[in-house]
């Protein structure tokens, strides 16, 4: 049963990785690490699952080329056949040349804005959210542990953070 | 360096490596000896190939008369030029054949050279694991350069016919063969512009890739090696700017000449995308086979993973600027441009469009996943045919306008593609082994070392 919320902070990033490691040899679960930038290496040691953006970033660009594809058929090949530069417009195959470039915008168009949004919403930052940083100082120059712990564990984790150069130790 | 093992570090081009090269060399000889000794002139196709003349030669004739008004004149060129039809020659065939093989490897060597210096000139740290495989590639550039400019020089002795205009009676109005199109271009054309910039241009290169390589092993001598960086930064910045001019003029000379009545402004960085997914192409085959020997340990999977992200990416540029070269001109439909494509169309049409699809599709799918791109087999399938089909678009450049529909991918192209890859190999593998595998005292080197993705 977890019941206490321990942050260790840190000033130097390279600090932190180590007592990363520390915690991890020590078979303890590091919940999550704020910090001001990503941290190289830091994902595999506190066992962050492989980001699945990309998946996601792919199927958005999918969902563009569909539409993409719709909208040019619909609006040059069916409801208002289109005669541009003689070119017959009877059917999509006739004119696909013409339309790649709007499949093309509209698939990164898709896929960007997707992808983007997808982001803020799984990070919480929307306008008029309250963050769920616990420290604001870890989005200047700061760098914090959070570790979900046993009553009894907390004296040893205690002990690794400030061991590896913890500045600060709070349990709540 | 302590985590360099310095025993791993010179490449060995053990005699196993270069009896298969030269076996690879041999085949390709015998193949090449039996297209020449086989050789047929097309008698079967001349139906067709007559067809063609008739359904795209005269047509873009008669379309740049009517531009010009000059109609008079231009019949009488076509009727002169299409009179004896050189096209069917094997002497043509050959000819043009080795102008494909020289600018293909050629121009993987050249755009070697390019990115070495664009490492340098963007401040680049991942890539300096590589840097000795940047330059044993641009070490085939001497090589492929002369024998583009002797090609050029056989052609202005007319013993090929590969470039129309270098017939000075096409310039002459009062001969028959006059071209007015061409003789508005004379001045372009000029023999000793012509033949100057080709040769600043290709001295220029290949002086950069001497300096670079040189300054390269210098540089392992050296104790501090900043102010080298550089140096090299500065030279890196002049090459690049020279490049970018000239590389596109080059094309045109070498390349869009052949079909001299057209232009497509972008065709310069169109052909430069195909040799430059060449290079990339070239260095992930060599890293590969370096991984296998148990060499370049110090190059991480980050490191493959960024090489496999350039094949994909510059695979994306090279299929952008060929539909944007094709698009515009399917669209506007002006018959002076779209003559280039209509004569693909009719007479290619099997290996135009399979060789863009190709090109595109494998990257794209195979390549899209981080997984793939990590994995030493996905890169060397898609390496491979992409290779291969990216000697065919260069194929596509030249034999249209050169052999137009007499050409055939037979003993005689697989040969000499056979015999100019075994050398091409032989050759870069031979740089390699060289110099040590890793440039030691580079400044970046041990932020390159740590590269993460």
């Amino acid at each position: 049963m977890a019941t206490k919320t321990i942050y260790g902070i840190y000033d130097d990033e390279e600090l932190l990785v180590e007592g990363a490691k520390k915690l991890k040899a020590a078979r303890i679960r590091v919940k999550d690490v704020f910090s001001p930038f990503p941290i190289h290496g830091i994902d595999p040691i506190i066992g962050v699952p492989r980001t699945r953006l990309a998946i996601c970033a792919f199927i958005y660009g999918i969902t563009g080329t569909s539409l993409a594809i719709l909208m040019t058929w619909f609006m040059m090949v069916s409801d208002w056949p289109t005669d541009v530069g003689g070119k017959p417009s009877m059917y999509y195959y006739m004119n696909w040349p013409a339309f790649i470039p709007v499949t093309f915008e509209l698939t990164v168009f898709c896929a960007g804005h997707g992808m983007a949004i997808t982001y803020l919403l799984r990070c919480w930052l929307l306008p008029g959210v309250s963050p769920k940083n616990p420290d604001p100082r870890t989005t200047d120059d700061k760098f914090m542990m959070q570790i979900d712990a046993r009553p009894e564990q907390e004296a040893e984790i205690a002990n690794i953070l400030r061991s590896t150069g913890a500045s600060e130790v709070t349990i709540h | 360096m302590n985590h360099v093992n310095s025993n791993n570090l010179m490449y060995d081009f053990t005699p196993t490596s270069k009896r298969n090269l030269w076996i690879v060399m041999g085949i390709g000889a015998i193949l090449l000896i039996l297209g020449l000794v086989f050789f047929k002139p097309h008698q079967a196709c001349d139906t067709h190939a007559t067809d063609a003349h008739a359904a795209v030669a005269p047509h873009a004739d008669a379309a740049h008369a009517a531009a010009k008004g000059e109609a008079a004149h231009d019949e009488v060129a076509a009727a002169g030029h299409h009179g004896e039809d050189y096209t069917a020659s094997l002497n043509q065939r050959v000819w043009a054949n080795l102008l494909v093989n020289s600018f293909f490897f050629g121009c993987i060597a050249l755009a070697a050279v390019f990115f070495y210096s664009l490492q340098y000139a963007a401040q680049a740290a991942w890539s300096v694991v590589f840097m000795r495989i940047f330059n044993a590639v641009a070490s085939f550039l001497p090589i492929g350069m002369a024998l583009i400019v002797i090609i050029l020089i056989a052609g202005r002795a007319h013993l090929h016919h590969i470039y129309h205009w270098m017939d000075h009676d096409v310039y002459d109005v009062a001969s028959p063969k006059y071209d007015a199109i061409l003789a508005h271009k004379g001045a372009y054309f000029n023999d000793f512009f012509f033949f100057g910039r080709i040769l600043i241009f290709v001295a220029g290169w290949v002086m950069y890739q001497r300096w670079a390589t040189k300054n390269a092993l210098l540089e392992d001598q050296m104790t501090d090696a900043t102010n080298n960086w550089k140096l090299n930064l500065k030279n890196s910045a002049i090459f690049l700017v020279f490049f970018g001019f000239t590389s596109s003029v080059f094309v045109w000379d070498v390349i869009m000449s052949i079909d001299a009545h057209w232009y497509s402004t972008l065709f310069g960085w169109y052909v430069f995308a195909g040799m430059w997914i060449g290079a990339i192409i070239t260095f992930n085959m060599l890293v590969i086979h370096l991984k296998s020997r148990d060499q370049l340990e110090h190059v991480n999977p980050s490191h493959v993973h960024d090489l496999g992200k350039w094949m994909f990416a510059i695979s994306f540029l090279w299929t952008y600027l060929w539909f944007s070269q094709f698009m515009l001109i399917w669209y506007s439909n002006i018959p002076e441009e779209v003559v280039y494509f209509q004569q693909r169309w009719e007479q290619y049409r099997g290996l135009f469009w399979i060789t863009m699809l190709v090109n595109f599709v494998f990257p794209m799918i195979l390549l899209m996943a981080r997984d793939t791109k990590r994995n030493k087999s996905y890169l060397l399938f898609v390496g491979v045919l992409i290779l291969i089909f990216h000697w065919c678009d260069t194929y596509l450049l030249v034999m249209p306008g050169t052999v137009s529909g007499n050409w055939n991918i037979g003993l005689l192209e697989i040969g000499m593609f056979l015999l100019f890859l075994g050398f091409f190999t032989y050759w870069i593998l031979r740089s390699l082994s060289k110099a040590p595998l890793l440039a030691k005292n580079h400044p970046f080197l041990e932020e390159s070392l740590h590269h993460h993705i």
